[in-house]
């Protein structure tokens, strides 16, 4: 048990997670001192996070803690919503993601995303995959396309019959792997997943789970789940967010509790509050 | 396929102006406002020319005075006009009010899902798309013609049944979706506590939905007071104050504003001209009222 | 009180017989109104069918002594007492494609009122469906801050609301002289070859009867595609905008494909309105029964018909009129037919 006095205030700078050499080289995205705010509202305050190629990064902690608010500055997504202001940096390969020269069109054909909730176009399953690869000027054979971004994603065996059924007659698993096919068939760097099993049945959630195994091979995978054992399963890293009460309203404000490998998460908190969540004792 | 590693700086994230997709953007969002400019344009271009050349013929001595005869500048009024349409209006209200709630809340409550529901339904749909003249003509050869209303031919009653086979459909739609937004655990608690369904439904659910019908009630006579063609051939018109006489002036000929805008709005004289765009200003000033009222309501909805 | 005596306060614990009475009465009661709709429907059908089989009106065709019940005679034996044939037997189907409508010497063809009413109808729509889904599309997207387009989408129902016969009016005296001075005078001098706009512009013609149209099913068309669009899961937009898609790739390829029952539906709604439209098109349309060719000659619809010569009509002609009558009633039912079988049709895929 560490004592109170070792551990570190939340959303100082102080317990950014220590990175390595080797670590900075390999940074994709970054997040330096950001802060996002829904109008008047801060919704998360001062992330510092270092997300390396390669690797799965899990985003998890307590509903509300503001984890997939962070992973949406990640391709803009936020844009959607009008309220939306954001302070800091987000950098993706270098390249400042909220600079005004910055068109978010070209950032989402190199950051793919899948949803919580499928949300397959209704279209036939082969032009769900084909849609995204021909906005994005795809030259290739559109069939073998189709077919290996469905085999990636694991689902080509179920629907392979039935390419020109409509998206919206398979099953929600099969919806989300769908969905995950067609963010890879895009051939983007970095798919950003917000809880894509959280409407999924165990088996489904099972065959996501391996396939995001697969796919870090060639992708950067960011992951938001409110599983920690699934963080555990799929994860390298896992950055632990928590959520305070705001003073003088009824509001939560998320901050980022720790980042750090998976495994020292999971094994070996230095904070608290993780130690506290990844047990279980709340959230 | 193969995935390669990553590209680094394989294609700029920068805006680029000149790409041909952000071209067609930009083309695309200007038309689209030019469109929404184009479709309100019409009623701004509407509300300015009633405002201004209706506004201008308006005088408190148009609300208590007659037309004048052809060609002549007085009398210069229309009371009998707005008498008239407050009459066949009311008419309406009167006769289709009772019915379309009382058919709403049979497709909402009793049968929701019956065939016999879903015939009416379809009903509602067909009769909201009989255009309104053939409404005056069904109302002409089935009251009018054959003078059923006390041996009288054209007649404010015969105008006002026309109007209420018009407000009919609407108020039926409105009370039925009005009613369905009721929570469906209201009334399971007013079952519970033992009120029959005549209770459950006047008491409990009809006075929740209070709102959504009633601005559908408001809607449907603003939409009704400016209807003229079920009017021209079922009240006719008439230049004269209402026969008291005749039935209160129910059972005689009626003027009505709308068509009183019909009848003198290519008249070649100068004061029915003015008398048009009077009863024309009056109309939408009733209708934006209406219109402004409906919003208010529907805001209680809202709540 | 005791608390045995519970029963005693509540003297209604039994449903009473009036109370039952009350309920199944006020169930037939709501029947009875809701079968109103059918029964209207049925009234409207058949007093128009009828009035266009016979002469005369309802009562006579009905009387006892020289009605229905003694036999029809046609035109020819004016002797004998009794009921006369009207427009629909006499005429037949070749009242639809004739293109005369006399009066005076009692030969009616519809023709003309008919080309009119559809060619009017479709081209306003032709107009409004672009421009009425642009505005829907404007309205949905975040160009303009939430208010502004809450008051455009104000503004958008209000001009359904102004009645026909103010746009009419509106019509004759201010929009149809502009347009003959900025739209139809060019057009008829740069392209005054092709037929349709041989004819001078000089006043009421078919071409304003075309724009009133295009103002008054604006709205609808409008209304409901944006409706249909504000239905659409956020998802959706958002799954596209994640592979990479324009705001506009997302609009055309996704949106409105996937509003397309709705927009369909509302335009089909919208044709409905457009071929039944009676005030505005009669005050502008110039009100002729001749054929023209030309869009800036005066024109004619059904509805425009009926208007204009029903109150001095008699004998034939008030029955050749009923039978245009059943003509547009047929015309707009089959319109609202469909429209509600598109929608049902398309929407079920979308689900």
């Amino acid at each position: 048990m560490l004592s109170t006095s070792e551990y570190l205030i939340p959303g100082s700078l102080t317990h950014r997670a220590p990175m390595t050499a080797n670590n900075l080289i390999n940074t994709c995205l970054s997040f330096d001192n950001v802060t996002i705010s829904y109008g008047e509202f801060e919704a998360v305050k001062n992330v510092f996070i270092d997300i390396p190629r390669h690797q799965v990064t899990a985003f998890i902690g307590p509903s509300g803690c503001g984890k997939s608010t962070v992973l949406r500055c990640l391709n803009r997504m936020n844009d959607l919503i009008p309220s939306f202001s954001l302070r800091g940096r987000v950098t993706f390969e270098g390249q400042d993601l909220y600079a005004p020269e910055v068109d978010p069109v070209e950032v989402r054909r190199r950051i793919g995303m899948v949803f919580q909730k499928p949300n397959p176009f209704p279209k036939s399953i082969y032009e769900n995959i084909a849609f995204g690869a021909r906005i994005n000027g795809f030259r290739g054979d559109m069939d073998e396309l189709v077919e290996t971004s469905l085999t990636k994603a694991a689902v080509w065996d179920e629907c392979k019959d039935k390419l020109n059924e409509n998206g919206l007659s398979l099953s929600g698993g099969q919806q989300q792997r769908l969905c995950i096919a067609r963010a890879i068939a895009i051939e983007p760097e970095v798919i950003l997943m917000d809880e894509p099993c959280s409407a999924l049945d165990p088996i489904s959630t099972l065959k996501i789970e391996e396939t995001t195994h697969e796919l870090k091979k060639s992708f950067t995978i960011v992951i938001v789940t409110h599983n920690m054992q699934q963080a555990v399963r799929v994860s390298d890293r896992t950055a632990f967010f928590n959520a305070e009460a705001v003073e003088g309203s009824d509001g939560k404000v998320g901050y980022l509790v720790e980042y750090n490998t998976t495994e020292k998460i999971f094994n070996r908190p230095q904070q608290r509050a993780t130690q506290q969540y990844v047990t279980g004792q709340f959230g | 396929m193969t995935i390669t590693a990553p590209r680094l700086g394989a294609t700029s994230l920068l805006y680029e102006s000149s790409k041909p997709r952000n071209i067609v953007n930009r083309g695309l969002t200007a038309v689209a406002a030019m469109f929404s400019l184009i479709a309100v344009l019409p009623l701004i271009l509407v509300l300015i020319y009633v405002l201004i050349k209706g506004g201008a013929s308006i005088h408190p001595r148009i609300f208590f005075e007659l037309p004048p005869p052809p060609g002549l500048s007085e009398p210069k009024g229309m009371g009998n006009a707005i008498i008239g349409t407050i009459a066949v209006t009311a008419i309406g209200a009167l006769v289709s009010i009772p019915v379309g709630i009382g058919g709403g809340i049979y497709l909402a409550e009793m049968g929701r899902t019956t065939k016999f529901a879903d015939a009416v339904r379809f009903g509602v749909n067909v009769l909201s798309g009989v255009p309104s003249i053939i409404c005056g003509l069904f109302v002409y050869a089935l009251v009018v013609n054959t003078r059923v209303i006390f041996g009288e031919s054209f007649t404010a009653v015969a105008g006002g049944i026309s109007l209420a086979v018009l407000m009919l459909p609407t108020i039926i739609k409105t009370t039925d979706e009005g009613m369905k937004l009721v929570p469906h655990e209201l009334r399971l608690a007013a079952y519970g506590v033992g009120a029959s369904r005549f209770v459950t439904i006047t008491r409990v659910v009809l006075p929740a939905a209070i709102a959504p019908i009633a601005t559908g009630v408001v809607l449907a006579i603003a939409r009704a007071a400016g209807e003229t063609a079920p009017l021209i051939f079922t009240c006719l018109f008439s230049p004269f104050w209402p026969d008291w006489e005749r039935g209160l002036g129910l059972l005689a000929p009626v003027a009505t504003m709308s068509v009183q805008i019909y009848n003198f709005g290519v008249m070649p004289f100068e004061t029915q001209r003015e008398l048009a765009w009077a009863a024309s200003f009056v109309l939408v000033v009733l209708i934006l009222g209406a219109n402004l009222l409906a919003r208010w309501l529907a805001r209680f909805t809202a709540r | 009180m005791g608390a045995g005596s519970g029963p005693a306060r509540f003297t209604l614990r039994q449903k009473t017989p009036s109370e039952r009475l009350v309920d199944q009465g006020f169930v037939h009661l709501t029947r009875l109104l809701a079968s109103m709709v059918g029964v209207v429907l049925a009234l409207i059908f058949l007093t128009v069918l009828l009035q266009s089989l016979f002469q005369g009106n309802l009562s006579d065709i009905f009387d006892a002594e020289h009605g229905i019940w003694h036999g029809v005679h046609s035109a020819a034996n004016e002797d004998t007492l009794g009921l006369l044939w009207g427009a629909l037997p006499e005429f037949g189907l070749s009242f639809l494609s004739h293109t005369r409508w006399d009066p005076v010497r009692d030969i009616y063809g519809a023709f003309p009122s008919i080309y009119g009413t559809l060619l009017t109808s479709l081209m306003a729509l032709a107009i409004a469906v672009p421009i009425g889904v642009g505005t829907a599309v404007f309205l949905t997207e975040d160009y303009l801050p939430e208010k502004i387009r809450t008051v455009i989408g104000f503004m958008v129902e209000l001009l359904a609301a102004i009645p026909s016969v103010v746009l009419g009016l509106w019509a004759f005296f201010i929009m149809e002289p502009f347009l003959r001075q900025v739209l139809f005078l060019p057009a008829h001098h740069l392209l005054g070859w092709i037929p349709f706009f041989s004819a001078v512009p000089t006043g009421p013609n078919t071409a304003s009867a075309v724009m009133i149209l295009v103002v008054m099913v604006l709205p609808i068309i409008t209304a409901i595609s944006r409706d249909s669009l504000n239905q659409l899961p956020i998802e959706l937009r958002q799954g596209a905008y994640a592979v990479g898609t324009t705001r506009w790739g997302t609009v055309m390829q996704i949106l409105v494909p996937a509003a397309i029952s709705g927009i369909v539906g509302g335009t089909m709604l919208a044709l409905g309105r457009a071929l039944g439209e009676t005030m505005a098109v009669t005050m502008i349309i110039g009100n002729s029964t001749n054929f023209n060719v030309s869009w800036f000659s005066p024109g004619g619809t059904i509805a425009s018909l009926l208007a204009n010569q029903f109150g001095e009509a008699e004998g034939m002609q008030v029955s050749a009129l009923y039978y245009a009558a059943l003509v547009l009633i047929v015309m707009t039912f089959l319109v609202n037919v469909a429209a509600q079988w598109i929608v049902r049709r398309l929407s079920l895929r979308y689900e």
